[in-house]
């Protein structure tokens, strides 16, 4: 089976400069990123502020450009942003957003939003029967759509907008925090909705989130990224039942699970990574409880680690062999 | 799971956008400003004599003295009220004609920068700036002595006022619209950037716009006067507010009311307009009331 989305080693600088005079710094906010999305798949992509995932999803959208590398959708190279061929993909590729009341036109009742991709992409038939036929899908009811975004609570606007953006039945669908502001217990539902949703329409996603509960909830597979790169890859199940990078081992450690805690809890030092000032060598090194001399001068590659696994760490590379 | 959503949700409260309760202030602005349109479109039909026609024997009659002419005549025997229906018509016109010109101006020009940016942005900012350094006086005068006077060319002379604070307000909001997500959000739907601008982003920040044409009117309206009353706007026979009060000026002390008439349709149409639009702001916004 092909890949539906192809990112091939992606990276993305973005410059800043400090006071009026300051000098350019350049923070490499995605370096060279090689992930695939198959169709019908979700990929759960997860890691702290600032490693460089919301920029990976919009690469994986079009919405940036990549200064590195290329991304292809579906086999054909992604289109120049704003350009016809790029507009005509969207009802193909759309995005659920962290802040669903930000997305939303506050002057548009609910249902006109939810039916305008049908008339933005001049799809024929009874827009309003379908934007009802979303509200219901769902979970919302007719009354609903006639109000305005600021009449909804916050999971009703994140419905909305998953509404809007599965009614020109996309084959992608890039949730970029969706429930991170929400309430933990509208979460729940939020995430319910995207599996069932998912399941019923077979369509690819692509979770990004710093929820580890959330992302093992609905993913078949995660990417653990730390400062714009991939440290691990691999089956959603097998990577937070045995994580195998230092970093994913710490974050797994650190969200809270029921029951007996399965795997001893790594409590991570030192200062959370800045994209600014990229530590040499491997950049998870100054807070790695394991690092030694090697992961202080040189890369990590993101190797094989055990079936259809992939991890980026000097120390497990021998295992990796053997497993290989 | 979306069982826990009551279906049997209340009904959503019924819209009352349009003709909501005013307060009284309001209701007599807007009756106003609709009797001063009602005027300027019925002035034909309305002026007792012809605005030009003079009628010698009855020269600087006050008012309310005779009932042929209630506001009086002016120096020349023309009925006051007469010419004062003729300048509302002429004075509104180009007020109206003015605002709307600077705010499609202004707008357009704040949306082109804010969509391109870069090159596009400098050059707006830059006639911006000149345009608010200029004293707009000074430019006016400038082109009417050079090109003549006529009408269109006056309106369209005013229309140039004002623009900068409209490019400046549409410019900065669409930026912050863009950054806020529902002009992104519809991007990524796969809109046209036209109907991202025009559909989303303008009725947004409508009512800013609103409220800075409820303030820009009544300054077209004042800047003419200033402009007829140097001889410099509307010219005679031809009549206007500005330009009676600025012809009225030599009689103040003996035929006030040559000029009070005008003067007060002016403090009053200024003040409807910006009342109401004050007012209108807050009721073009569904977030509030």
């Amino acid at each position: 089976m092909s890949a539906l989305l192809t990112l091939d080693t992606v990276a993305r600088e973005y410059v800043t400069r400090k006071g009026l005079l300051g000098h350019r710094r350049v923070v490499r906010a995605v370096d060279g990123v090689s992930l695939q999305v198959m169709p019908g798949e979700t990929l759960g992509i997860v890691g702290e502020s600032g490693s460089g995932k919301s920029t990976m999803g919009r690469m994986a959208l079009g919405l940036e450009r990549p200064d590195e590398g290329s991304v292809s959708f579906d086999g054909a190279p992604m289109p120049l942003l704003g350009s016809a061929a790029w507009r005509g993909l969207r009802k193909r590729m759309q995005m659920v957003f962290q802040d669903p009341l930000a997305a939303l036109d506050r002057r548009w009742t609910v249902l006109d939003q939810i039916i305008e991709p049908l008339t933005i992409h001049g799809i024929p038939g009874d827009a309003r029967a379908a934007g009802l036929e979303a509200l219901a899908a769902v979970g919302l009811s007719r009354d609903h759509g006639a109000r305005y975004p600021h009449e909804l609570s916050g999971g009703q606007r994140q419905r909305v907008i998953i509404a809007r953006a599965l009614i020109t039945n996309p084959d992608l669908l890039v949730c970029d925090e969706p429930v991170s502001a929400l309430d933990v217990s509208i979460q729940a539902q939020v995430v319910n909705l995207l599996i069932d949703l998912q399941k019923t329409r077979g369509l690819a996603m692509m979770f990004i989130s710093h929820d580890l509960r959330v992302v093992r909830q609905i993913s078949s597979r995660v990417a653990v990224m730390y400062l714009g790169r991939i440290v691990e890859e691999g089956p959603a199940a097998q990577v937070f039942h045995d994580p195998q990078h230092p970093y994913s081992r710490a974050l797994v450690s650190a969200a809270p699970t029921p029951g007996p805690r399965r795997i001893e809890q790594v409590i991570l030092t030192g200062e959370p990574p800045n994209p600014a000032a990229r530590p040499s060598g491997c950049a998870f090194h100054p807070r790695c409880p394991v690092a030694t001399a090697r992961c202080r001068t040189e890369v990590p590659a993101l190797v094989p680690a055990g079936p259809g696994r992939r991890a980026a760490c000097h120390l497990i590379e021998p295992a990796a062999k053997v497993a290989a | 799971m979306t069982d826990i959503y009551p279906t049997a949700a209340a009904p959503a409260p019924a819209r009352k956008r349009l003709l909501p309760q005013m307060p009284w202030y309001v209701a007599l602005g807007m009756g106003w400003i609709g009797t001063m349109i009602l005027v300027a479109l019925l002035s034909e039909l309305i002026t007792p004599f012809s605005f030009t026609a003079m009628d010698l024997k009855y020269r600087l009659v006050g008012p309310f003295q005779t009932l042929t002419h209630p506001l009086g005549t002016d120096e020349l025997g023309r009925d006051v009220l007469s010419r004062l229906i003729v300048s509302i018509r002429v004075s509104l016109l180009i007020a109206f004609g003015a605002t709307i010109i600077s705010a499609v101006l202004g707008t357009t020009l704040g949306f082109l920068a804010a969509h391109f940016r870069g090159l596009v942005e400098q050059a707006v900012l830059m006639l911006a700036d000149f345009q608010a350094a200029l004293p707009f006086l000074i430019l006016a005068l400038s082109v009417l002595a050079f090109f003549g006077n006529s009408l269109p060319l006056l309106i369209g002379l005013m229309g140039l006022y004002g623009w900068e604070r409209y490019a400046r307000i549409a410019r900065g909001l669409a930026i912050s619209a863009s950054a806020q997500g529902y002009a992104t959000a519809i991007t990524q739907l796969g809109a046209q950037p036209t109907r991202v601008y025009l559909r989303h982003i303008l009725p947004n920040i409508a009512s800013t716009l609103i409220v800075s044409m409820t303030l820009v009117f009544p300054e077209v309206i004042l800047l003419e006067s200033g402009l007829s009353f140097l001889g410099l706007g509307v010219q005679p026979p031809m009549t206007s507010l500005g330009n009676m009060v600025g012809y009225g000026r030599e009689y103040i002390t003996r035929a006030a009311w040559i000029m009070l008439a005008p003067s007060t349709v002016i403090v009053l149409t200024t003040l409807a307009v910006s009342l109401v639009g004050d007012w209108l702001r807050d009721k073009l916004d569904p977030t509030l009331g």
